[in-house]
């Protein structure tokens, strides 16, 4: 008949030792863990191609794992030759129009270009893309290619959606070596276990 | 403060002063000092977030009129 009281007095003392090694064990297990983030990058424009890379080759900068996948226009960041990204300030009122050159009074002016302007002048979209890239060059960002690289090398996984390159019409030819090719069944189990989880 | 690589990163942008900083210090041996030039002024959160997160000790950060200096001890 004392069973009971032996059960109640075992899971007081369970729950006792639970709170008082928990806690610890619970830090030691979040220490031990790596963290981890995936990515799918789905912009193919100078502008969004950026933040792919930039958290990317920081994440495994400081020591986590990292995948990104490239899916649609996303596509166009895995091409051997990136140089030709574009920008479009076409329909971005958000994009500052503003020069990269001459005196400070002057690279300040925020050219408000209406679209109907900016659709209108053959060019204007190089020409946005150009200047764009000389601020980049001038504030001391790194290029698109270098933050690629510096990704490969710390070992950051690229991978492309296979729908999308056969969509598109392109070919493994097309993309820099040590991307993987797969679908959204390798992209879910992997973003599952991810602490980090971006859509860009 | 004594250092033995030192790493300049001035006139660069995050996240280049990170990533330049991760590579110096993975050229080198656990306990010895890398000293980091940044111009950035975003760098010095980032540079406290990276050693914590790395375990990297940072041993000081100090601003030097525009510029930013770091010492940090390879784990």
């Amino acid at each position: 008949m004392n069973m009971p009281t032996d059960q109640a007095a075992l899971d007081a003392l369970i729950r006792q030792r639970l709170d008082e090694i928990l806690p610890q064990k619970l830090e030691e297990l979040k220490a031990a863990k790596t963290p981890s983030m995936s990515i799918i990058a789905t912009k193919g424009t100078l502008d969004w191609a950026y933040p792919p890379f930039i958290l990317a080759s920081t994440a495994a900068a400081l020591g986590w794992d990292v995948s990104i996948f490239f899916t649609f226009y996303g596509l166009n960041l895995l091409k051997h030759d990136i140089g030709g990204l574009k920008v479009s300030p076409l329909g971005n009122p958000g994009m500052p129009m503003k020069m990269p050159f001459g005196p400070d009074w002057f690279k300040g002016i925020n050219w408000n270009i209406p679209n109907f302007v900016q659709a209108g002048i053959p060019g204007f979209e190089a020409v946005a893309t150009q200047l764009m890239q000389q601020t980049i060059k001038n504030n001391g960002v790194a290029t698109i290619g270098e933050l690629r690289s510096l990704s490969q090398e710390a070992g950051v996984k690229l991978i492309a959606c296979q729908m999308t390159v056969e969509l598109f019409g392109f070919s493994h030819d097309d993309f820099i070596d040590g991307v993987d090719y797969a679908g959204a069944a390798t992209f879910l189990p992997v973003a599952q276990e991810s602490d980090v989880c971006l859509f860009v | 403060m004594d250092f033995d690589k030192e790493l300049d990163a001035k006139g660069l942008n995050c996240p280049l002063p990170i990533l330049r900083a991760k590579k110096a210090l993975a050229d080198m041996g656990s306990g010895q000092v890398l000293r980091i030039m940044t111009t950035d002024p975003g760098s010095v959160k980032d540079f406290a977030a990276f050693a914590k997160q790395t375990g990297n000790e940072l041993l000081s950060s100090a601003e030097k009129g525009k510029e930013f200096e770091f010492y940090i001890k390879r784990k």
